[in-house]
């Protein structure tokens, strides 16, 4: 039988009959638009005049300094437009809405960066949006509900299971098998049936080939290793697809909420407790019981708090061609404040997990080597749950300050 | 075989029913309740969904039943207690109906086999398409179980075929998109579809989604051979309790 999507024993396309149809023009369309050369010159020109593309690699000198190990250099994926890698993702699959004709688009999102994205996206090619997003999400990331409103989506809080963002996929499909004909469903991440994680993951490439490129032209030689935050897998797929041919240790990092001990973690492939099973179509490592019931997943950052991952990443993992890592919580927080004061940039909370795993090997390397970080988002959306993990006095007091404003 | 028994069952009736409920809501001992109630009334075929915490194709009233019933503890081990003990107990077939993710942890084998003791008599994986099946159709062949498969209405003629080759016991066609428990419109465009789904296999045709009372299984009879009423049992047990469902099964056959 025709197996599609397969990478190792993980992947597959798990889906209801309803949508076959509409998975096989998809894959259609993208493998058409993949053959076709002017389209990644179009998809590159579009990210180069709407999003900063190429985003630069920023030397951190200071922390480098700090840490005194090896030459820490910082992929700026939080310069795109909307603030994060996301941009990357949507803008490639609004090329292929246009190309298939459809006039609505629908997404889930965690943190809210994919729904910006998918927002302004929709907003840019003049395609309806609708959002889904868990009401957890939704309250911890309100500064990304308000933009993507404003924005012209309808952002639909998801009120079932855990509330998060395995819920949200599960009502986009939901929408998605009824509106197949006039809707896409501009998944979010490299999850997901065929050919979501390939088609995610080739967008997303785009992050590592210019890594490359940059550290060639700027150092002469290839990192030593690579570290990326991983969620869904999006953003570590992207940068790691710039060095899988070559000679470097790349390290994708799991939440480790409050510690894998707790059981209140996100970690399906660094920690003991993920196992294979299928589930929102496809293959791969989630965190669920005996029974094949999902559990309830556990971080500060809201876009790595999902059950499943990556199906390339888990083949990866089981060839060993990829390390995986767990920062919990708190030392995610260290990390973002050193990282803010020493050089004066703000990652998101998400991408702030690849920062702990690369300040704690930095030292332990020697002042020839070259680590690259993936700051695959920006912190300022962030502000509400970053004001309260500092406990932040003046904020709170601007916070009651507005609240009395409101109600008065 | 449950081909056979449809086949006889349908020389004696126009169209037959089939009903669904979810294993463990409102309760495992309620449950049993409106299985008793559904044989009483005259059920032909009874579909016993094992809940699971991401029910993609369903649609809110199941997605709640599925919900509850997890909450409230209901395991796959006290799903195939249930089964073994209502398959003893009467006589028409019982099939299971859940996404595969259940079968896969437990082991599709072992599954099956337990299936077979419990004295299931097949099964509907609607997140299972014939592509990823081998190794569950290998286990149901084995161990004499009918792997139902789903037609839609936007399936091409020749994978139509191509999914009844790989089926048996019955098809399940899927009236419409969407989820289930919503609005169908028992049309004419219906007719086209079935005469296609009609045309691609001899095996027995049952038709789901949206079908909710006497007037919609009217229009179905002399087009499928079974009907299938879902989200709807479930609406009754959830405004009315339990007491109303054989009333309520009664009433659309009549």
């Amino acid at each position: 039988m025709n197996r599609r999507g397969y990478y190792g024993g993980f992947g597959g396309a798990y889906i209801p009959e309803i949508l076959t149809a509409t998975f096989a023009e998809l894959t259609r369309e993208f493998d058409a638009a993949k053959n076709d050369p002017s389209f990644w010159q179009q998809y590159r020109d579009i990210l180069a005049t709407y999003s900063c593309r190429p985003t630069p690699i920023t030397f951190a000198e200071n922390l480098t300094e700090y840490l005194k190990g090896a030459r820490i250099y910082i992929k700026r994926e939080d310069l795109n437009h909307t603030g994060a890698h996301k941009a990357n993702n949507v803008i490639g699959q609004g090329l292929l809405v246009k190309r298939m004709g459809k006039k609505r688009v629908i997404a889930e999102t965690g943190a809210g960066q994919h729904g910006v994205a998918t927002a302004t996206m929709a907003a840019k090619f003049g395609f309806d949006c609708t959002i889904y997003m868990g009401e957890v999400d939704v309250e911890r990331q309100r500064p990304n509900v308000f933009w993507m409103e404003r924005l012209g989506a309808e952002v639909v809080p998801v009120t079932d299971g855990t509330r998060l963002l395995k819920d949200a996929i599960n009502q986009a499909f939901r929408d998605w098998v009824t509106n197949m004909d006039t809707t896409h469903y501009v998944l979010g991440t490299a999850c997901g049936p065929h050919p979501f994680p390939e088609m995610v993951t080739y967008f997303q490439s785009i992050i590592g080939r210019e890594a490359r490129k940059q550290l060639m032209e700027t150092e002469g030689r290839l990192p030593s290793r690579v570290y990326a935050c991983v969620g869904g897998g999006s953003n570590a797929m992207g940068i790691f697809s710039g060095f899988f041919a070559d000679p470097v240790q790349l390290v994708g990092v799991e939440a480790g909420g409050q510690g894998l001990e707790t059981g209140r973690h996100a970690s399906r492939l660094a920690s003991s407790d993920g196992s294979v099973g299928i589930a929102q179509g496809y293959k791969t490592y989630f965190l669920q019981n005996a029974d094949g019931q999902m559990k309830e997943t556990h971080s500060v950052a809201a876009g790595l708090d999902y059950v499943g991952v990556s199906p390339i990443l888990a083949q990866l993992k089981e060839s060993g061609r990829v390390r995986f890592e767990t920062a919990t919580d708190v030392e995610v927080l260290d990390a973002l404040s050193l990282t803010m004061k020493k050089e004066g940039l703000i990652p998101a909370l998400e991408s702030s997990h690849a920062f702990v795993q690369a300040f704690k090997e930095a030292p332990t390397l020697s002042r020839n080597d070259i680590i690259l970080i993936n700051q695959s988002g920006r912190g300022d959306k962030d502000i509400f749950t970053i004001a309260d993990a500092f406990s932040d006095p003046s904020w709170k007091k601007f916070i009651s300050k507005k609240a009395t404003k409101y109600h008065a | 075989m449950l081909e056979s028994y449809l086949r006889e069952k349908r020389s004696q009736k126009e169209i037959l029913l089939m009903t669904h409920i979810v294993l463990g809501y409102p309760s495992f001992s309620q449950a049993y309740r409106i299985v008793e109630a559904m044989v009483e009334a005259g059920v032909d075929l009874i579909e016993l969904q094992i809940p699971f915490s991401e029910p993609m194709a369903d649609g809110p009233v199941i997605l709640n039943a599925n919900q509850s019933a997890l909450a409230a503890g209901s395991s796959v081990e006290q799903c195939l207690a249930f089964a073994g003990e209502v398959c003893a107990r009467f006589e028409i077939p019982f099939l299971f109906m859940s996404y595969y993710n259940i079968l896969y942890k437990y082991g599709v084998d072992r599954f099956a086999a337990a299936m077979a003791k419990a004295g299931i008599r097949g099964a509907i994986v609607p997140d299972l398409p014939p592509e990823e099946a081998e190794d569950y159709l290998k286990a149901m062949v084995i161990n004499q179980l009918a792997p139902v498969f789903i037609f839609s209405p936007n399936t091409p003629d020749q994978r139509l075929q191509f999914i009844a080759d790989h089926a048996k016991g019955f098809i399940y066609c899927v009236a419409r998109t969407g989820v289930t428990g919503s609005r169908t419109e028992f049309s004419q465009q219906l007719d086209a579809y079935l005469n296609r789904c009609r045309r691609a296999t001899k095996l027995p045709l049952a038709l789901g989604f949206g079908v909710k009372d006497k007037a919609d299984i009217d229009f179905l009879r002399g087009k499928v051979d079974i009907a299938v009423i879902g989200s709807q049992t479930i609406r009754t047990v959830d405004k009315k309790g339990v007491e109303a469902v054989e009333g309520f099964i009664r009433g659309l056959t009549l």
